[in-house]
């Protein structure tokens, strides 16, 4: 009996996921009449702008994820070496970007950052990326911390670090060849999550007036029938293939097996 | 003047003071054990002259280099750890090699020496394989092989057999002293058990809640200790109360018969207690023994080539070791013996 329940729990989960996702993908497959046909994913990939958009989101997803290692990976560590009863305060300040939404952050920027501030970075396109870097680096923080952190609990970072400094080692060695690759699955899934982020951001992106990946689906979403559920698919095995990803990367880590 | 001195060292946690006054003067290839309980400060010494605490006060220097002030990674000392302190994304052969290849070694030169140390240990055919690829004494042994790599000064051991089981335990002791002893590296070893210290160290440190109460031989520490904390804490000890007759001859009496300890030991009070280990109590009449008093066997527990008898003899409770001997089984729970005993072998307590 609790078999059953189990089996058709699962069964109404998959449905309720799955249904809206296949009647996308079977609308986005209409655009000719009468027939399946690819028609909406030839138009989203022959538009210049969806090309533009896209290598814009993943350079910046890239700049955002290299920033956010540098940023959490050494924190989280230090944290956990000469700080723990910091550890509540830390993760409370992680988590302030899921209750703090992205509006009032993109807002701050600009009274802060305008053409008349003390640092004029919306002056520029490129003073305006390293803002929008910066903006998506605290959108993925409550993420990237919270995996390098759970990373970190797999080792033991006090005994190693001594090890280390016994044999001469200094903090950039240590970090550099010791924590950073017994944590490397944790930081890869902080970075697909981050690029997951990244490429769907809209509030930021649109308000500081950036070319990015996501105020043109919602562009291409206003003005077409068929391209947006197309788009939409695209996005979607983005996200997956960055999931898939993190598995093959957990798979193929070889002295992560015993852990698994 | 000795090559590690470590003088009226001190290390106050708030002010929890952990570690009060200690010295220690180590010869260059000596092996010295950190012997007590578990809490009284042995780690927090160690830690403080392999540079992960700062002393609150005192002062260490190694081969003539004052190194109180000097940074964990500075100073060339090997420490090995309980357990989980290999690098887990480096192979066997990396882990040995990785203070090598901090100081800035040439590939060749450090792929030479790794291979030396894997001998050493008797690895070399797990130079590829990963930590979690190896038992807990093998694990042991890469860590003892990769803290020997770069040449240190100094060895430092910290309870680094306690994670193992039994046999192996006593089987890597052993081979860390052989090693030790082959390269002639200055070693010191933490430990809370007392064989383990007593079977492998030149000298012992006996630790108690900070203090090192006794520093000597195994021999020292375990036939003449010097307070009662150290006579109790190694080994077994048997108490008795005796009455004194004549101080300055060492003439005593315990349970009616006549003893004499050696020179200087007896008190000048008409009363004074002596110890006597389990293994200076013989069963039976045995030349060579100036008393013999009688007991009622209690227990008897066979060990194998030694049995344990416990025995009440003048009102107390005693224990005394005998060997097995194949044509002598053990004395029932409940017969009176006779116990010889010599005043030769008594333990003063002071303190
Ligand atoms: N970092 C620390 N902070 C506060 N107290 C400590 C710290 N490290 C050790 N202590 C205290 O110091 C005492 C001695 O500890 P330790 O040197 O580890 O003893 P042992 O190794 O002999 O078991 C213990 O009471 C312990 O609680
Ligand atoms: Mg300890």
């Amino acid at each position: 009996m609790t078999r059953f329940f189990a089996w058709s729990a699962l069964l109404f989960g998959s449905l309720y996921f799955l249904l809206p996702l296949v009647g996308m993908t079977e609308f986005s497959l209409k655009m000719r009449r009468g027939e399946y046909s690819f028609d909406a994913y030839r138009r989203v990939f022959e538009d210049p702008r969806f090309w533009e958009t896209f290598s814009y989101s993943l350079t910046l997803a890239v700049a955002t994820i290299v920033v956010g290692v540098f940023l959490v990976a050494p924190t989280a560590y230090w944290v956990r070496l000469k700080l723990p009863q910091a550890r509540p305060f830390v993760e409370f300040v992680t988590l302030l970007p899921l209750v703090i939404p992205a509006i009032v952050l993109v807002f701050g920027y600009i009274r802060l950052y305008n053409t008349s501030s003390w640092l004029p970075m919306t002056g520029s396109a490129f003073g305006t990326d390293i803002l929008l870097t910066m903006g998506y680096t605290t959108l993925a923080l409550p993420y990237m911390y919270r995996s390098v952190d759970t990373g970190l609990r797999t080792i033991d970072v006090a005994t190693l670090t001594e090890a280390a400094q016994s044999l001469g080692a200094g903090w950039i060695t240590i970090l550099g060849r010791i924590i950073l690759p017994n944590v490397m699955v944790a930081v890869l899934s902080g970075a697909f999550l981050t690029l997951a982020i990244v490429m769907g951001e809209f509030t930021m992106a649109a308000l500081l007036n950036r070319p990015a990946f996501g105020p043109f689906m919602q562009l291409l979403g206003a003005n077409r029938a068929y391209e947006p559920p197309a788009l939409a698919v695209i996005a979607f095995a983005i996200t997956w293939g960055c999931m898939g990803l993190m598995q093959l990367v957990t798979r193929f880590s070889k002295h992560e097996r015993a852990k698994a | 003047m000795s090559f590690l001195t470590i003088s009226h060292l001190e290390k106050a946690f708030g002010s929890n003071l952990v570690v009060k006054d200690f010295k220690l003067e180590v010869e260059k290839g000596e092996f010295i054990s950190l012997l007590g309980p578990s809490g009284c400060g042995k780690t927090t010494v160690l830690r403080m002259m392999a540079g992960f605490e700062r002393p609150t006060s005192g002062r260490i220097r190694i081969d003539g280099q004052e190194v109180t002030g000097l940074k964990a990674n500075a100073r060339n000392i090997g420490m090995m750890f309980q357990a989980y302190a290999l690098f887990p994304n480096l192979t066997v052969a990396d882990n040995v090699g990785f203070g090598l290849k901090v100081k800035g070694v040439a590939r060749t030169e450090r792929e030479a020496r790794v291979a030396e140390m894997l001998d050493l240990i008797s690895l070399s055919d797990m130079a590829g394989r990963f930590p979690f690829q190896l038992s807990g004494g093998q694990q042991q042994r890469v860590a003892l092989a990769r803290a020997l790599a770069p040449s240190p000064r100094v060895l430092l051991l910290d309870e680094p057999l306690s994670a193992l089981d039994a046999k192996v335990r006593v089987s890597l002791r052993n081979e860390i002293r052989e090693i030790q002893q082959r390269l002639g590296i200055t070693t010191i070893f933490v430990t809370h058990d007392q064989e383990e210290a007593m079977s492998i160290s030149d000298r012992i440190v006996v630790m108690n809640a900070g203090i090192a109460d006794q520093v000597g031989s195994p021999f020292e520490i375990y036939n003449r200790p010097t307070t009662r904390f150290v006579a109790n804490f190694v080994g077994t000890l048997n108490t008795f109360s005796v009455k004194v007759e004549d101080s300055n001859l060492g003439k005593v009496r315990l349970a009616g018969q006549a003893l004499t300890l050696p020179g200087g030991f007896a008190s000048s009070g008409p009363e004074m207690a002596i110890a006597l280990r389990p293994e200076a109590l013989r069963l039976g009449r045995e030349p060579g023994y100036e008393t013999v008093v009688m007991g009622r066997i209690e227990d008897v527990h066979f060990m194998g080539s030694i049995i344990r008898l416990r025995a009440r003899v003048a009102g107390e409770s005693v224990v005394m070791d005998t060997f097995n001997r194949a044509d002598q089984p053990p004395p029932k729970p409940g017969t009176e013996v006779e116990i010889s005993l010599s005043g030769k072998d008594a333990i003063i307590l002071r303190g």
